[in-house]
């Protein structure tokens, strides 16, 4: 397809000669975000340097813009892609401008002396990042996350097609995270770019990314949106991942659920639930939760963390049998908790337990929670 | 504009520096010439002592200022090349590999009575130096850690200093005492002729290390990003190795090894124009090299006259506090 801004083609990449992933066929068009997934050292980052020709290919070809990259003048290249890469920029006795302004370095004349409008876009790639009040700090006494924003400042005055980014939000926190990539976005809208990038948060990933790459165990295993490759059981596989779980709705991780004969009932709904659920797995207390309907929030935490969830389908009521089965489940519990003050007409099983929870003396109050891993003494 | 008042007082003072020395050196000695006989001697109208200052301080002036102009610059492209701020030609070992080639050179010349020519001279040194920084290389690709690239380079030159002792002692011809003088370093014996050879290697090469001050610029951001700014960086490298050879080549062959100005100069350059902008570098290295050396020279000189120093001593003692002042300073950083 002749859409594609750059792209590969059988291309192999490794170190010292070693293919290391082969065949690889990916590619990008200019206003698109495509992003590699995948575990450490799977291979995402060797991809990425090799085509920005870091590496050397070891087989295929690297085309951009409808020419193979090898046949490319550098200066061509350098004005039509521009990185953010992981290794460290030395910026000796440079200021946060000085760095931004290499990015004109493909512009400038033959002793690299800028002109007025080099210097005012300069200042417009600083101004887009929000950079204005550290760029006239040594650079190399700014924050990483300044650095970061004032690196991809550089990256855009180099007004390139396609910019090449790995792992561009590692030391951000994460207000300059969204702030980054909300910055990469604008460019893709606004000035048509090309977005290729390595990103290790899958929450993110799967929100600005138009197209997502899967990297695993060295090899390219799935290319797709976000809506086809995030799902639970996709990405669990993906990552390898035996602790915990991995929820595709939330783009959100869990930690591993604590098995065993449940000791505490939880009724929960509402998202009343998820904080009692989590309290109870940090502290290794097995427990089961009920009656959530699948269209609670609580209920994909529940799923995740408690050994046994009794629950009734989106938008059904709690009939009686599930009613039956959250009693006998009960039944095998010390405690019940009950996260639940209000009741409506959906949910009065929910209300019908805690009765008989109370009746029965088992009911633990939300304060006492900790009852349950302390062993209940007098507090 | 407080960059660009900087900026011109700094070159105000080396310019400024420069020709008060080379007076100095003219007044200087065991003869002293008179201000006003050194510009009626310039000036053409002779005195008495035309000859002491025309052919034998104002050579040696001309080759001290340009070789050390020559070391610095060489210092400061090393430094880019490898990324380190206390690389140099003699602290590498290029100067001394470039010793022991000469030496070897200029003994096989003078066992068979033909004398060596200043172009040939050069060509020893050249290849001498870059056996050395095939050498240095070589490490370099297999080593990350900065000091233990230091470390292979002053072995380096160790080994080389021990190979052209032998050679030295064991060559007999009565221009041992001079060979062994030159291996020490001086600047002393100078000729025209010899300020006109070199004057066409340095000068040269200055000119295009400033016309490389661009990539220069891009490759102290560090190779991944230079290449993405569009430099050729297989292309950048050699012309970086080369320029720095024959640099010190040159300063090798007509005055011996001379040590720490390649990495001293540079290092003060920076922390009086506060930048590393190779535009502002280059010509700011060479004529702080230019001074050094000549204020070097003159104490070598004139300190314990009539017996003169080796030129390496004197630039050893300004020198070498430099260096682990710079070590200090990045030991700091790091932490």
């Amino acid at each position: 397809m002749d859409t594609w801004y750059i792209r590969t083609e059988h291309m192999d990449v490794g170190y010292d000669g070693v293919p290391l992933i082969r065949d690889i066929e990916i590619g990008v068009r200019r206003g698109e975000i495509l992003t590699l997934i995948g575990p450490n050292g799977s291979g995402k980052s060797t991809i990425l340097k090799s085509m920005i020709r870091q590496l050397k290919l070891l087989a295929g070809v690297v085309v951009l813009d409808g020419e193979a990259m090898a046949a490319m003048k550098e200066g061509d290249i350098a004005r039509k892609m521009a990185i953010v890469m992981t290794e460290r920029l030395r910026a000796e006795l440079m200021t946060g401008e000085d760095v931004v302004a290499t990015g004109r370095y493909p512009y400038t004349g033959r002793l690299g002396i800028l002109t007025k409008t080099d210097k005012e876009k300069v200042q417009e790639a600083i101004a887009l990042v929000h950079g204005e009040d550290f760029a006239d700090r040594p650079f190399s006494q700014i924050s990483d996350g300044q650095r970061q924003r004032l690196l991809l400042a550089r990256a855009v005055c180099q007004e390139p097609e396609v910019i090449v980014l790995d792992e561009p939000t590692s030391f951000l926190d994460v207000k300059h995270k969204l702030e980054l990539l909300e910055i990469l976005k604008k460019l893709v809208r606004e000035r048509n770019v090309a977005v290729l990038m390595s990103l290790h948060e899958l929450d993110l990933a799967q929100k600005i990314s138009d197209r997502v790459v899967c990297v695993a165990s060295n090899a390219v295993d799935r290319c797709g949106t976000p809506e086809e490759i995030f799902t639970n059981e996709y990405i669990e596989a993906l990552y390898g991942m035996e602790a915990g779980s991995y929820n595709a709705l939330f783009g959100s991780l869990e930690m591993g659920r604590v098995g065993g004969q449940p000791r505490a009932f939880v009724i929960g709904g509402a998202g009343r639930g998820i904080p009692v659920y989590r309290a109870l797995q940090r502290r290794g207390v097995p427990f089961a939760a009920g009656i959530l309907a699948e269209n609670d929030v609580d209920y994909a935490v529940a799923k995740a963390l408690a050994v046994e969830t009794v629950a009734v389908p989106a938008f059904a009521p709690m009939d009686e049998g599930t009613l039956e089965k959250a009693r006998a489940l009960m039944a095998g519990c010390q405690s019940v908790i009950c996260c639940l003050s209000d009741f409506g007409p959906l949910n009065e099983a929910d209300r019908t337990l805690r009765d008989e929870a109370a009746a029965q003396g088992k009911l633990l109050p939300l304060d006492r929670l900790s009852d349950l891993w302390t062993g209940g003494e007098p507090r | 504009m407080e960059k660009r008042t900087r900026l011109i007082l700094g070159f105000l003072a080396l310019l400024l520096g420069l020709v008060g020395l080379v007076v100095w050196n003219v007044n200087a000695g065991s003869v002293h010439v008179s201000p006003g006989e050194i510009v009626s001697i310039l000036l053409g109208r002779g005195g008495g002592n035309v000859v002491i200052v025309r052919s034998i301080r104002l050579p040696r002036i001309f080759a001290a200022a340009l070789l050390g102009g020559a070391l610095a610059l060489s210092g400061f492209l090393l430094q880019t090349f490898f990324a380190n701020p206390i690389a140099g030609p003699f602290i590498l070992g290029i100067s001394s590999g470039a010793k022991l080639i000469l030496s070897l050179t200029l003994i096989g010349f003078l066992s068979r009575g033909v004398a060596v020519g200043s172009v040939a001279l050069i060509l020893a040194s050249f290849v001498g130096a870059m056996l050395s920084m095939s050498f240095v290389l070589l490490i370099s690709s297999k080593v990350k850690r900065m000091s233990l690239l230091i470390i292979s380079g002053v072995m380096i030159g160790y080994i080389c200093s021990a190979v052209t002792d032998f050679v030295i002692t064991f060559a007999d011809d009565a221009n041992i005492v001079n060979l062994h003088h030159w291996s020490l370093g001086s600047f002393s014996g100078i000729t025209w002729g010899n300020v006109g050879v070199m004057a066409s290697v340095i000068l040269p090469a200055l000119v295009v290390a400033f016309l490389l001050s661009k990539p220069i610029s891009a490759y102290q951001l560090g190779e991944v990003y230079a290449q993405n700014m569009g430099v050729n960086v297989r292309a950048f490298r050699a012309a970086l190795i080369l320029l720095s050879s024959v640099l010190s080549a040159a300063v090798t062959a007509f005055a011996g090894p001379i040590s720490f100005v390649g990495v001293a100069v540079p290092h003060l350059i920076r922390s009086i124009f506060k930048t590393a902008k190779p535009l502002v570098m280059i010509p700011a290295c060479f004529l702080g090299g230019a001074v050094f050396c000549l204020l070097c020279d003159l104490i070598a000189r004139t300190a314990f006259a009539p017996t003169e120093l080796s030129i390496s001593s004197v630039t050893a003692l300004f020198g070498a506090p430099v260096v682990i002042l710079v070590m200090l300073r990045r030991q700091k950083e790091n932490l």
